[in-house]
């Protein structure tokens, strides 16, 4: 049975649960690449082409921390998981086994399979056959992995919508956030690989649970609410993460009241460009909800977020006392 | 009404004239470092490069006095086809009095949505659209001769014994172009706008370097947003070939779904439309290698996305077929000197690679 890579990056954080469990049903060894570190980053940094955003460095770093580790790596063409408009990934997502492949030498080999499943709603089963059918397995073991990762999956979404970090979620930990209600409710949006890789963002999530301020992030908004909101935008955008990003803004200006809302971007990031002047705009417009915009690249300091993050809780404080 | 559109390259000379002939007037701004610097401190910091040109001159077309402005969209992923949203966004936070109609590209049922918008437009001057009709046709021939000129242009430029008299021909012929005003008067013009440039002195024993430029459409397009990267080219001797054109890229996205054998040539190395002109940069560069030539420029604006997946992939294609390429990304701080010398530094490199494979031929020959 076969080794298989996935880089701890990117898509992992929504979508791992269900590959693995997909892969060990069948029997294969799942290996997650180590979290992310400074090797892990000097190695994206000087393997990527230079003028890629921070995320994108980070994933070729942890393909090269896999790469002597495991007889296949897996880095999937995400191109769309739902029918929605022209919704699809990040250009950089579409493009990304074959940046991953002119960028890097001697990597053992890739299973690079299209995702695009606003085809139809059998297109993830036929992908997954078509992986399994590589590594030789029955229809029938195929079937039976297929249905086992579905339910895993559905469950890992269903425990984030109940208030859990995708880390936490994938650990399986029951506990939830203790609910004071007088503590400050804060949304934290951004994509997932930001949010919850705990290197980029320098702790921040555990920063502001010691601050004992209550954690919203986009995962923990109900799937159908989520949707409910894009009749608020003139024009859908075209990314997944960014429409994700911008609906769940929109669900905590308008229907579960937060205290303020801090948006987590990397820096040089295409489509955050426009969705961040979009999130600022509408917190303006929808009762002038304080806003942050965390800007993070390779050279974030612990220091710099902690202060800006302490500035505008203390900020958020201030201004529930006075009401 | 006072109607305004995104101002590139030579375009703006059929837009205006196809909304005189609608009973508009056009506003048209063209841009300048004051309108650059304005349009950056109302964009979001990370936006492309023509996301602020474009917003700068928008601003300054609402300050001269644009109630309207027509623009197009997109159906993405590249960033360009959500500019139209958050323009207007943007100007309406500013408390400003205008109006963004953006025609999106007929898919499916939207076409209904492209007619209703272009009714809108035509009826507020009462015009039929059998009038229209005859007046985009009219707008699409002028544009199409804009294309042509500027393409012999860059073919006539590296010949020129004077520097700087193709680029004083061609605003002449720009001017002889403006003036016409039917089908037959068009035509006319192109001729005349083509005399006008074959009297330009040439020197045609010489031989020069052949280099293609890819990449985003409107830093190609619009001489202000890359620092006159062919005209800078033109002069240093070199015959430069633009792989898109107005008219090339809005029939290939409005009516076909793109360039088919563009794309085909990009497959070995990218299989998968990224949006924007990523894939047609990719599948430029294997045509431009096969054709021969020189080298490739490819310009994108900084923090491009398309582009930036691009240039990933062609260090892959620049090794396996041998065709330099130089990137240059473009931005608000971007400075003409700089473009320049690395421009220049590039066809000295070409020019060695092409002399060095010259004198290699002449030793095969010796030792035959």
């Amino acid at each position: 049975m076969a080794k298989i890579g996935f880089p701890k990056a990117l898509y992992y954080y929504l979508y791992y649960p269900f590959w693995q469990e997909f892969f060990t049903n069948l029997g294969h060894d799942m290996i997650v690449s180590s979290s992310t570190s400074k090797a892990i980053l000097d190695l994206g940094v000087k393997e990527t082409v230079n003028d890629a955003c921070l995320p994108i460095k980070l994933f070729h770093g942890h393909v090269g921390d896999l790469a002597s580790k495991v007889d296949v790596i897996f880095i999937p063409r995400m191109v769309s998981v739902r029918k929605f408009a022209t919704e699809t990934f990040c250009p950089k997502f579409l493009g990304l086994p074959d940046m991953v492949h002119a960028s890097m030498e001697d990597l053992p080999p890739v299973i690079e399979e299209k995702i695009d499943l606003s085809k139809s709603p059998l297109e993830l089963w036929r992908v997954c056959q078509r992986i399994g059918k590589e590594f030789g397995h029955s229809q029938w073991q195929i079937n039976n992995a297929y249905w086992h990762a579905k339910k895993v999956q559905h469950r890992f979404f269903k425990s984030m919508e109940n208030g859990l970090t995708a880390e936490k979620a994938m650990t399986g930990e029951k506990k939830k956030y203790t609910k004071d209600k007088n503590n400050l409710k804060l949304a934290f949006l951004g994509y997932p690989y930001l949010v919850y890789d705990n290197f980029i963002n320098v702790n921040s999530l555990e920063l502001l649970e010691k601050m004992d301020v209550e954690i919203k992030t986009v995962e923990m908004v109900p799937a159908k609410k989520l949707l409910a909101q894009r009749k608020k935008l003139p024009k859908d955008l075209f990314w997944n993460f960014s429409n994700r990003v911008m609906h769940s803004c929109l669900y905590y200006l308008d229907d579960e009241k937060v205290d303020g809302i801090v948006h987590v971007t990397a820096f040089g990031c295409g489509p955050d460009a426009m969705v961040d002047k979009m999130m600022e705009l509408e917190s303006k417009n929808r009762g002038e909800v304080p806003f942050l915009t965390l800007s993070l690249d390779e050279h974030t300091g612990n220091a710099g977020v902690a202060t800006r993050l302490e500035a505008f809780v203390d900020m958020l404080k201030i201004r529930r006392e006075k009401q | 009404m006072k109607v305004s559109f995104p101002y590139m390259g030579t375009s703006h000379i059929a837009f205006s004239m196809l909304l005189r002939n609608l009973g508009h007037e056009p506003v048209v701004v063209k841009p300048t470092q004051k309108t650059l610097t304005l349009g950056t401190q109302y964009s979001p910091e990370f936006a492309c490069l023509p996301f602020k040109i474009l917003l700068g001159t928008y601003l300054e077309a609402i300050e001269k006095g644009a109630e309207l402005i027509l623009t197009s969209g997109g159906i993405g992923p590249c960033r360009a086809g959500y500019y139209g949203v958050l323009h207007q966004k943007i100007i309406d936070d500013l408390g400003l009095n205008a109006k963004i109609i953006v025609f999106e590209p007929p898919r499916n049922l939207s076409i209904f949505d492209l007619l209703n918008k272009i009714n809108y437009v035509i009826k507020l001057n009462k015009i039929k659209w059998l009038d229209f009709i005859h007046y985009f046709k009219l707008g699409w021939q002028k544009l199409k001769a804009l294309d042509e000129i500027e393409n012999y242009v860059h073919k006539i430029r590296p010949y020129e014994t004077n520097k700087g008299d193709t680029t004083q021909a061609f605003e002449e012929a720009q001017k002889i172009l403006e003036k016409a005003q039917t089908k037959e008067e068009i035509e006319e013009a192109l001729q005349a706008a083509k005399n006008v440039l074959d009297n330009v002195p040439q020197d045609k024993s010489r031989q020069p370097l052949k280099i293609g430029i890819i990449g985003e459409i409107y830093v190609v397009l619009e001489p202000f947003a890359n620092h006159h990267v062919e005209t800078v080219l033109g002069e240093l001797g070199v015959e430069v070939h633009r792989s898109i054109s107005l008219t090339g890229y809005t029939s290939n996205s409005f009516i076909k779904e793109g360039e088919q054998d563009v794309i085909k040539a990009a497959h070995p190395y990218l299989n998968q439309l990224i949006g924007g002109h990523g894939i047609n940069s990719i599948g430029e560069t294997v045509l431009y290698a096969r054709h021969g030539y020189d080298g490739v420029v490819q310009l994108a604006p900084f923090a491009c996305i398309p582009e930036i997946v691009a240039k990933g992939i062609l260090p892959k294609v620049q090794k396996d077929l041998g065709i330099p390429v130089l990137t240059l990304f473009l931005d608000e701080q971007t400075g003409k000197a700089g473009i320049e010398t690395r421009l220049e530094a590039f066809v000295d490199l070409l020019k060695q690679k092409r002399y060095r494979a010259n004198v290699q031929d002449k030793l095969v020959a010796v030792n035959l």
